[in-house]
């Protein structure tokens, strides 16, 4: 997403990762709006410099345990005991509850798996990530060892591209 | 540097004296309790089922029971003071002791972040040898009959043809005897005290001399101990705890018994370490510190009830009458006890600490703490209880005296250790990247 209808976006190219995450505190201490910052690895602290709002993948992820949990009590529930009414442990008491210990393990792991598995996926369609998804970084440079910071153009755009010098940037485009 | 307070210093002086007189006037009095026998009948009277099944699966699977009956009600309710100690012994043996696991790890794994807590590991595992001290005083005791604690300790059991001969613990006797369970617990008493003398006296020569011979030391003596440790902490709680139930055994045991350790000791930590930030002291220690404590205290929570349940599940699925009397007796007269201590241990620390923001605030860090301190010597309790007192356990005097004690000479040692030496390490090479730890 290199521009939108109603903002000019400006990019600076760095090539640290500490020059660029000072970069981002500087410009938005100035006032400018940080559209989206490029990386090839994560940057400590850089979510807090930008401004992101905390991450719901966490509260996302403790529903799908839930879920996940809850799938393997009936599954087990079905299986073990009216579907197929199984002896467990020599104690044959047909009820899920007088048998629960031996499905822990099957309650443990399907929480982990339901956990685990949704929560990659929902990161990936946050971040725009499917099978034949478009680049959103058109620099290959960018999986190397350059940064790139992402800025909306507000008033003069010489006063913007000279603070962007400052702040340490190799390139100013526009894009 | 630390203060310690003549406030504090009396406070602690106080629990000492009241943990002794209480457990004094509980002594006399469960003494006095047994002599009227009439009483005692009464108090028993809704558990009396349970016990009675539990004697017929003996019989039924010839004697293949913990104690079966060699301990009657008489021998039960004499070994109530001395179990209580024990469970107190054992529960501030393991906050002395884990923490002192915990500062090896540190060492041996080169870590940078823990360096602004060391003087406060140091001063916590230097208590460790005091209720060590006590237990070996309790083998003692034990052998001279004085109390039942440890059944393999009756002679009787040995003498072939006897009346009261077991084979299963005649078997034992390689293991199980006075002279090598003492030299054990001493070896123990040795190996841990010196580990903990040596990283305090290393770590304030270290202040003194600068460079990286003591961190080098450190690392070395660290990998050493771990190994020690390893193969002691097996031992140790086979020793002081499964032996009680001296015909059941659980290959896990060691293990189960060291992560209850490990957690008490990251809780005590923890707290310790609030109250010294709350006090202004260790400017240095912020919630960064904070929620890496609160990461072990979640974790092994939940790597204790894995062990917890891994125990019990094998033995619940196959079903063998020697391995399952263990937990008839836990699940009998102890029950209300024993799920409380899980809830305890696993419920609260998931729903308490769990979220990152969580381990961040230090009052939920505590709220937890309390529930894991708790539930951990309840754990102990439970683990020790059943094999000496059978269905006369009860929370009194008794219990609460040696805990009061122990808190009170912890408060004491451990503070006087903590105003012995600046709470923050000079020269560690590391030092720096503990201070700009963040997360």
């Amino acid at each position: 997403m290199a521009s939108t209808e109603k903002h000019i976006i400006v990019r600076a190219l760095y090539d640290d990762d500490d020059v660029v995450l000072d970069a981002v505190k500087t410009v938005r201490d100035k006032g400018y709006h940080v559209h989206e910052v490029f990386s090839p690895f994560p940057i400590h602290g850089l979510d807090k410099a930008m401004g992101l709002a905390p991450t719901r993948l966490s509260v996302a992820g403790f529903l799908y345990g839930l879920a996940g949990l809850a799938t393997s009590i009936v599954m087990t529930y079905y299986m073990m005991i009216t579907d197929w009414p199984q002896n467990i442990g020599g104690k044959p008491s047909m009820s899920w509850g007088l048998n629960m210990p031996a499905f822990v393990p099957i309650m443990f792991e399907l929480t982990v798996f339901f956990a685990a598995h949704l929560m990659v996926w929902t990161f990936w369609m946050k971040n725009k990530l499917y099978p034949g998804a478009e680049a959103q970084n058109d620099d290959p440079r960018l999986t190397d060892d350059k940064f790139l910071m992402e800025v909306e153009l507000k008033g003069d755009k010489e006063a913007l591209t000279a603070l962007l010098k400052e702040s340490g940037a190799i390139e100013i485009s526009e894009a | 540097m630390f203060q310690f307070t003549s406030k504090a210093k009396t406070f602690s002086y106080i629990l000492i004296l009241v943990g002794l007189v209480s457990w004094v006037a509980g002594y006399v009095l469960n003494n006095s309790h047994e002599a009227d026998s009439g009483n005692h009948t009464e108090v028993v009277a809704h558990t009396e089922n349970t016990a009675h099944d539990a004697h017929e699966l003996d019989m039924a699977h010839g004697h293949a029971t913990a104690h079966g009956d060699g301990i009657n009600h008489e021998t039960q309710i004499n070994n109530r003071p001395w179990s209580a100690l024990m469970v107190n012994s054992f529960f501030f043996l393991a906050l002395g002791l884990g923490t002192l696991f915990f500062l090896a790890v540190q060492y041996a794994a080169q870590a940078g972040w823990a360096l602004g807590l060391t003087r406060v590991m140091e001063a916590i595992a230097l208590f460790m040898p005091i209720p060590l001290i006590v237990i070996i005083v309790l083998i003692v005791l034990g052998q001279l009959h004085v109390h039942h604690l440890w059944h393999w300790m009756d002679p009787e059991l040995y003498i072939e043809g006897g009346e009261h001969y077991d084979s299963i613990i005649a078997g034992k006797q390689g293991y199980l005897n006075f002279g090598f369970f003492l030299a054990r617990a001493i070896i123990y008493l040795v190996g841990w005290t010196y580990a903990a003398r040596w990283f305090r006296k290393n770590s304030l020569k270290e202040d003194e001399v600068g460079g990286d011979v003591y961190y080098k030391k450190n690392f070395k003596m660290g990998a050493i101990f771990l190994v020690f440790y390893g193969v002691t902490s097996s031992t140790s709680a086979w020793d002081f705890i499964m032996s009680i139930d001296t015909h059941w055994f659980s290959t896990l045991f060691g293990w189960y018994t060291f992560a209850g350790i490990f957690v008490t000791s990251i809780a005590g930590l923890t707290m310790l370490t609030i109250y010294l930030k709350g006090q202004g002291y260790m400017e240095w220690i912020n919630e960064n510190h904070l929620q890496d404590l609160g990461k072990f205290m979640f974790a092994f929570s939940v790597f204790w009830t894995y062990l917890w349940f891994s125990q019990f599940m094998l033995i619940w699925y196959a079903n063998i009458p020697e391995e399952v009397t263990y937990y008839m007796q836990r699940f009998g007269e102890y029950k209300l006890l024993f799920f409380t201590m899980v809830a305890m241990n696993f419920v609260m620390p998931i729903l308490i600490i769990m979220s990152r923001d969580s381990k961040r605030i230090s009052g939920l860090l505590i709220f937890a703490g309390v529930f894991v301190l708790a539930g951990h010597w309840l754990d102990h309790y439970i683990m020790i209880m059943p094999g000496t007192v059978g269905s006369h356990y009860g929370f009194g005097l008794l219990e609460i005296g040696p805990f009061l004690f122990y808190f009170g000479l912890f408060i004491l040692v451990v503070f006087r250790n903590l105003a012995k030496a600046p709470l923050l390490q000079k020269n560690h090479p590391m030092i720096k990247e503990s201070e700009y730890f963040h997360q």
